[in-house]
């Protein structure tokens, strides 16, 4: 059970590359579905590569905090990454923390960004600041709940023994329990990703924006490690998502056969979920800030009724 | 002389003695009392903690605990004598611990009132303080314990009142005393009811009543459960009564309000531990339900109440309440598990609850300091006149930081790993039963979830207010850095933090002849996987997590950004510039976002509870939209104050007043009522 080096490097480097793919891929499919023509699937990297190229501006105000929030946030979306079972079934940090220490970094990486949003003393990143922290303490009692309905059925908080248990007796999806516990944690990926219901990504400079507000004032290397850590944490939860719910096809062993299977079938259910997410930031136009927590408390009404069903059929 | 609990605890208690006695000595002579009775205290807390740990690290091998005798035997049934057992052991090490980091820190806090207050005084109190409380966690009689128990909070309330010139102060005071007298007039009855059963005030004998049927049978024992816990619940600071504990801590001197918020309550949680895992015996389900509900209530409300503040040190005792709250959860659910017959859980949940009572010790006493050294610098409690404090006072605003993860359970500090424990066990729970109520362990989690998350929230205020952007007065930007005693007060405290947070296998260790004492079980090896490196669940397919290992790979991790910078950015260059002002003449601090703007949109949420009111009013000259001033007035209503304790005020008032007809100052009349009083007793007795 001891962390493999080799598996740790792997599944970092499978981060890195496929989270601007990611990126891209909702990027441009949303333009496509708006018939626009949109940005081409790889521009991220492009984006990524130009921010590291370039100069910094700081603001004068700013201290050494604002300095460590990219950092931070970096480092803590690789560490959630590891934790997370991605194409094989067992995720190489899984000894090291479950979901519990995953809710724990990713609120780690908010903590400081919503800091680094508040340092250069302006306005907008204030705002954004308080409005990130308020939608993650909304979003976070579903996606616990959520997190421990799965959690009890499988008696762990390790995601690797959570997608181990959903893979054992064939197809549980259609479980009432779990159907809407997939529906809830849904609705926190869009809040925690910054999606359309909640915040609008493609955002700058205007009132409503909430993730862009706080990275209102970085630039250059530091603009990179934010983009790009919160490109990972967005790959990351949905990687949760579908593998615990759908597990299918996590390689048990490093054969090449069955990683490579892993793999390919790890793209597929990402690339169906980003779809889904293009399809809702496609229909749904943005919510009234005051209605975000109407659609999170709607979250953890279906992750009460998860559990509550999960009470009555076992 | 060889270093034992036996010859360490003596000194240490002569310690604080000769602290109290030097700060009255000297009390004409600020230097010298501030120097000879904080550094008594120092040197008295050294010795406790060094004691403490030493008595609990012995392991469970020695037989009988340490037993002193204070003062001999003047009045039956009275014994001075104090006893470390390991749960003594474990209390005396958290007051102890703090009393070393906030004596420490008074050396160079003190300073600041020279030539205003009575330093001497204050040591005087101060140490007084420290040795009642140290006497409460170890008193080993029902009758000392009371003694000691109102010299402590008698001693809170004159440093509490220290600043009486304020009238803030003085009805803070007030409160605080009145709501003290409730809780001890409890407690009293509580004791009386197990004297009524064993015949004596012992410790020892009312541990031997938890094994007798016939007591287990009877009703007075749950009589005695309420009465303590609103007894104890008064101190610890549990929603609904709670109302003291913001008025009282922030008006102390900060490492006062530090001590009251990091051990005063605790000795609330001590006595709970103490009398219901030790005296009453196995406890019926209702118990635990009723600590679960409370502890939940209590952190949510808690959280609630802190974010809607902007004054530092009200925040921060809000604060308080939340982290009671989630102590409290802990052993609920660890009466639950024992009345369902899981010891090992209840074992693990307990440990959660204890492990969460020292963190947060720590990391309170800490943010406290943090507190005291920026109101030494900026001479005021509002956040909104502080800002840039990050620049101006580097060292406490990173020690502050520290505790300000901490506190909101971020990995990989102290406070993670105790909600970690919290949550396993709650998770476990759900499976060990069929009745519905197992349902209240997700939700308690769930719930648990949104606390942490508003915490989080509430310290990035604190910090990102207090101590980031510009400066928002005159004072903080001329701010500047505590002297070294108020660093290394701190200092010590990140210390405990980020040891209690990267080696819990270490400190559960010390934890085991506490649970062996209370639950008959250690667990702690089951808790420990390879080397001590990983923490796991009661069993290690149940969810493992390991701080040490989150920080070193997060630290190895650095590497990536490193070579990206060696790739791509070797040539950039770094410019300081103004922030963006959206084509404006400069960012002043008074468009900055304020405390209050940053929690308005859970004050929106949560309007139901909070009842926000405001008012708004505009002077213009000729339109409304070129307004020459502006006033805004906001406030939240406190639900318990004026549902509850206002109408209750009101009621006791008329009653004391329609008595007031019976004391006219007629020495007649006064005969007559002795008279009459004295016909009933010998009816009575009769």
């Amino acid at each position: 059970m001891k962390p493999d080096l080799l598996a740790i490097i792997l599944q970092t480097a499978l981060l890195l590359l496929l989270a601007p793919l990611v990126s891209g891929c909702i990027k441009n499919w949303k333009a496509r579905l708006q018939t626009r023509r949109g940005p081409r699937i790889t521009q991220p990297y492009y984006d990524l590569a130009k921010f590291l190229r370039k100069d910094m501006v700081i603001s004068e105000h700013a201290s050494w905090v604002f300095s460590a929030a990219p950092y931070v946030v970096f480092v803590t979306s690789l560490l959630v990454g590891l934790m997370v079972p991605m194409v094989t079934s067992q995720a190489p940090l899984s000894l090291f923390g479950g979901v519990l220490a995953i809710i724990g970094l990713l609120a780690l990486g908010r903590f400081f960004l919503a800091l680094g949003g508040l340092d250069p003393a302006s306005t907008f990143g204030g705002m954004g600041s308080s409005r990130e922290m308020t939608i993650a303490a909304m979003a976070e009692p579903a996606l616990m709940l959520a997190i421990f309905t799965v959690a009890i059925t499988a008696g762990s908080t390790d995601l690797s023994r959570m997608a181990a248990d959903m893979q054992s007796p064939g197809w549980k999806l259609l479980n009432p329990a779990h159907l809407l516990a997939f529906i809830a944690l849904f609705i926190v990926l869009l809040a925690e990703t910054g999606r359309v219901p909640v915040d609008n990504p493609a955002t700058h400079l205007e009132l409503t924006m909430i993730h862009e507000a706080m990275l209102l004032e970085y630039s250059g290397r530091y603009l990179a490690l934010l983009e790009w850590g919160s490109a990972i944490k967005q790959l990351v939860l949905m990687a949760i998502l579908a593998n615990i719910f759908l597990p299918t096809g996590l390689a048990a062993d490093w054969s090449l056969p069955s990683l490579g299977l892993g793999l390919v079938l790890f793209l597929v259910k990402i690339l169906g979920l980003s779809l889904a997410v293009v399809v809702v930031e496609t229909a749904n136009a943005k919510l009234r800030l005051f209605r975000v927590p109407d659609l999170l408390s709607a979250a953890f009404v279906l992750a009460t009724l998860s559990l509550l069903s999960m009470f009555l059929f076992q | 002389m060889d270093l034992t609990p036996t010859t360490l605890l003596p000194l240490a208690l002569a310690g604080y003695v000769l602290g109290c006695a030097m700060g009255l000595l000297f009390f004409r002579h600020e230097r010298l009392a501030n120097l000879c009775s904080f550094g008594c205290g120092t040197l008295g807390a050294l010795c406790g903690t060094v004691a403490c740990v030493m008595s609990l690290t012995a392991g469970t091998t020695t037989t009988a605990p340490l037993q002193l005798q204070l003062l001999p035997t003047l009045i039956p049934y009275v014994q001075f004598t104090i006893s470390l057992d390991p749960l003594s052991a474990f209390f005396g090490l958290v007051v102890s611990l703090l009393s070393f980091a906030l004596s420490l820190y008074s050396l160079g806090y003190a300073r600041g009132f020279y030539g205003r207050k009575n330093v001497g005084i204050l040591g005087a109190f101060f140490n007084l303080m420290l040795l009642a409380t140290t006497l409460v966690v170890m008193a080993d009689n029902a009758f000392f314990f009371l003694m000691v128990w109102e010299i402590m909070a008698l001693s809170a309330y004159c440093l509490v009142s220290f600043e009486h010139e304020k009238p803030e102060t003085r009805s803070a005071g007030v409160l605080y005393f009145v709501m003290s007298h409730i809780g001890t007039g409890c407690i009293m009855l509580g004791f009386l009811l197990l004297f009524q059963a064993t015949g004596g005030y012992d410790f020892a004998g009312f541990h031997a009543l938890s094994a007798k049927p016939e007591w287990l049978a009877s009703g007075s024992r749950n009589a005695a459960f309420l009465l303590f816990l609103i007894g104890f619940g008064v101190k610890a600071g549990i929603v609904p009564l709670h109302t003291w504990l913001p008025a009282a801590h922030p008006v102390a001197p900060s490492n006062v309000s530090a001590f009251m918020s990091g051990v005063l309550i605790k000795t609330g949680i001590y006595g709970m531990t103490r009398v219901i895992f030790s005296f009453l015996g196995t406890p019926p389900l209702w118990w635990g339900v009723t600590v679960l509900t409370i502890g939940t209530i209590s952190a949510v409300l808690g959280v609630l109440y802190a974010l809607m503040e902007h004054d530092l040190k009200r925040l921060l005792a809000y604060h308080s309440i939340e982290n009671i709250g989630i102590i409290l959860m802990g052993f609920g659910a660890s009466l639950m598990f024992l009345q369902m017959n899981h010891p090992l859980l209840a074992t693990l949940a307990l440990i959660a609850g204890l492990y969460h009572t020292i963190n947060h010790a720590v990391f309170k006493g800490l943010l406290f300091l943090g507190a005291g050294a920026v109101l030494h610098a900026t001479h005021t409690r509002d956040m909104e006149q502080m800002g840039g404090l990050a620049k101006r006072m580097p060292q406490t605003a990173f020690f502050f930081l520290i505790g300000a993860v901490a506190i909101s359970a971020l990995p990989p500090l102290n406070g993670f790993v105790s909600e970690w424990l919290t949550y396993q066990s709650l998770l476990q729970g759900f499976g060990i039963t069929d009745s519905l109520l197992r349902l209240m362990f997700p939700i308690g989690g769930a719930l648990l979830a949104l606390t942490s998350a508003l915490a989080a929230a509430c310290f990035v205020k604190a910090f990102g207010i207090t101590f980031l952007a510009q400066p928002r007065s005159e004072p903080a930007a001329q701010a500047h850095e505590a002297p070294l005693a108020m660093l290394l007060g701190q200092g010590v405290l990140v210390a405990a933090c980020v040891f209690l947070g990267l080696f819990p296998t270490l400190f559960l260790q010390v934890l085991d002849p506490l649970t062996q004492q209370l639950t008959s079980l250690q667990i702690s090896q089951q808790l420990t996987l390879a080397n001590g490196l990983v923490l796991s669940g009661v069993s290690h397919t149940g969810g493992t997590v390991s701080t040490l290992g989150i920080a070193m790979l997060g630290l190895g991790l650095l590497v990536i950004p490193f070579g990206l910078w060696l790739a791509f950015g070797q040539k950039t260059k770094t410019r300081i510039g103004p922030t963006w002002d959206c084509g404006l003449k400069g960012l002043t601090p008074r468009m900055e976002y304020t405390a209050t703007g940053f929690s308005k949109p859970i004050r929106m949420i949560f309007k139901t509870l909070f009842r926000p009111h405001r008012e708004v009013q505009r002077d213009y000259d000729f339109s409304p939209y070129f307004t020459t001033s502006i006033r805004f007035e906001a406030h939240v209503e406190e639900v318990f104050e004026t549902r509850i304790y206002r109408p209750l005020h009101r009621q006791v008032l008329r009653l004391s007043r329609r008595m007031r007809a019976l004391q006219a100052g007629s020495l007649q009349a006064y005969l007559i009522y002795i008279f009459i009083t004295l016909l009933l007793l010998l009816m009575f007795a009769l």
